[in-house]
């Protein structure tokens, strides 16, 4: 079996980074990716590994970095514990929107139009409720101490994103090592050869989505922490669930490292576009379409499934070589 | 006499206005090979459907080990100890066959490394040991209808139904299959099996019933069943005993 260790050297290349160059513009970079990378995970494991596509992670982020602010803005809760909590919230968000939607049975794309529609509805009730500062948003106070979660430079937020990154890589590894994560991916393949081996496949999908909505919420909670500010449209707003799911297809659906693979790739992009067209809007989105389109069509299984067939070929050639060698 | 294991008693099933079902009765006996045959279209998959908890049944009860199990969800009576095969192959497309096998093996084994550890043994009693490593997809018809084999045998069944696993196969691989379905039966697995192939009913099965237009029209030993005028008819239509006996008088 695999392990955990391909894992621990990605995220300690990926601690070295601060070594190499502490520039705001790159580090800000790679915060961002480093959170989309988590929001995608989130997706991978009920998309990747479920196949329960999920047009609605906004739900979960939108949620986790609500509570975030909410707790601390009018309960005065501790921002680390705030933060926390809303991992907790998010996961019964996805337990709430998954026992409703799993148990009716909604598959495929009706399961994907209801995530949208829960997300959606989500972002109209905070555009107008008062607890979420309506469409004002809310801005949460500068307080610059660790223990507030609020710190002078971005170093400390980026090794906190690769903290929740690597813990959202050991988790996804863990469940696919295990009985549960069998279970998930034979209901992705074939449902009803998955119950007849005694599998409940509304219990795994509402399992999936719950530890689905928990990984969200926390590039949620992370977001409200790190910018200190919340509103309908960026918690709720379809933006985020977009990238949810693109970072993960384009690296890979269903494999541990698709999610942060493809956030570099699509976020790499996307500056690429900035830089040579000045900073059209909409224009990240055009790129994103079309990498998209790309990457379905060439490479179904995503960059991680690219790799692999890529080594099969060159395997395949060291094969024949080695066999015409043994014959000549 | 003992109880039998799976006793399908008075099951209708309607489905609109076409009753596929029509107050069906069969038993099994523990640890024998009992055979469902019937032209296409009988509704032997709708029974069978309903034993594995797949379809609930309009009228009539299902009791297996002595117990009503009616209207249990299949992944319970999976627990229970019932496993079924399907007519047209599920495989796990993306899935190896160690992996595909594994997920059966997981009921009672919560810990990846013992399923793995199991999946690889019940390949090997199904002749699947040199394929363990194959993509499921890339397996022949003969290996897909083993695949399923192997995975029912995998959640350790005391009932297994077996829909058509000899379907599709040429004579040879029918021959090579037809020993693994007695070993099985040998270790005390109960088998119910539909199959339209005839000789291999008559040589495993110890009763047979027979299913046309969801009624049960006849039981009895492959030899009394094969010999049965009403049997004859439902397969080759009405009045076609008289006639090859009539034939085979004058021949």
């Amino acid at each position: 079996m695999k392990g955990v260790s391909p894992i621990l050297v990605v995220i300690a290349l990926l601690a070295l980074v601060p070594i190499v160059t502490t520039s705001p513009v790159v580090l800000n970079f790679l915060v961002t990716t480093l959170m989309i990378a988590l929001v995608g995970q989130g997706w991978n494991l009920l998309g990747g590994y479920g196949g329960q596509y999920s047009f609605g992670h906004a739900a979960f982020f939108g949620t986790g970095a609500y509570a975030t602010a909410i707790l601390q803005l009018r309960y005065g809760v501790n921002a680390w514990l705030g933060f926390a909590a809303a991992i907790a919230a998010g996961a019964l968000v996805g337990a709430i929107i998954g026992a409703m939607s799993f148990r009716a049975g909604l598959k495929g794309s009706y399961f994907a139009l209801v995530t949208l529609a829960f997300a959606e509805v989500l972002r109209i009730v905070a555009s107008v409720a008062p607890v979420t500062g309506a469409g004002v948003g809310l801005l949460i106070k500068l307080d610059l101490r660790p223990e507030a979660f609020q710190f002078q430079s971005r170093l400390p937020f980026y090794f906190i994103a690769l903290a929740l990154v690597a813990a959202s890589l050991i988790v996804v590894r863990l469940i696919e090592d295990s009985r549960f994560g069998a279970y998930l991916v034979a209901v992705r393949e074939n449902e009803e050869a998955a119950k007849a081996l005694g599998v409940n496949v509304v219990v795994v999908k509402f399992t999936a989505m719950s530890v689905s909505a928990a990984i969200t919420a926390a590039g949620g909670g992370f977001y409200a922490q790190y910018f200190l500010f919340v509103d309908s449209g960026i918690a709720y707003g379809p933006w985020i669930s977009i990238e949810a799911l693109l970072a993960p297809i384009i690296g890979g659906a269903g494999t541990v490292f698709g999610p942060l693979l493809g956030a570099l790739v699509v976020k790499v992009l996307g500056e690429i576009a900035k830089l040579l067209t000045g900073d059209a809007p909409g224009l990240d989105l055009i790129i994103y379409g079309g990498v998209l389109i790309l990457v379905v069509a060439f490479a179904p299984r995503g960059i991680a499934g690219l790799i692999v067939s890529v080594r099969g070929v060159f395997q395949k050639a060291r094969d024949t070589a080695a066999l015409e060698r043994s014959r000549g | 006499m003992a109880e039998p294991l799976l006793h399908v008693d008075n099951v209708s099933k309607r489905f609109g206005g076409l009753l596929a079902v029509d107050k069906a009765s069969f038993t099994a006996e523990a640890g024998r090979i009992t055979a469902l045959i019937g032209p296409n279209g009988a509704g032997k998959t709708t029974l069978f459907s309903i034993v594995s908890g797949f379809a609930a049944p309009t009228e009539g009860r299902i009791r297996y080990q002595g117990a009503d199990i009616t209207g249990q969800p299949p992944h319970k009576l999976a627990r229970q100890g019932i496993a079924r095969t399907f007519q047209i192959t599920q495989p796990f497309a993306g899935l190896t066959v160690r992996e595909n096998i594994a997920v059966g093996s997981h009921l009672f084994r919560p810990r990846r490394i013992d399923a793995l550890a199991a999946a690889r043994a019940v390949a090997e009693a199904v002749d699947l040991g040199d394929a363990l490593d194959q993509p499921a997809i890339s397996l022949t018809v003969a290996g897909r209808k083993r695949l399923e084999l192997a995975r029912a045998l995998a959640i350790e069944p005391r009932l297994l139904l077996l829909d058509e696993v000899l379907a599709g196969l040429n004579p040879s691989e029918v021959r090579d299959m037809m020993p693994v379905i007695r070993a099985i039966a040998n270790r005390g697995v109960t088998v119910v099996m539909i199959e339209h192939i005839m000789q291999a009913v008559m040589s495993l099965a110890e009763q047979v019933f027979v299913l046309s237009e969801g009624r049960i029209i006849a039981q009895g030993t492959p030899h009394d069943i094969a010999a049965d005028p009403r049997v004859i008819e439902a397969y080759l239509g009405h009045g076609a005993a008289q006639r090859m006996t009539a034939g085979a008088a004058h021949g």
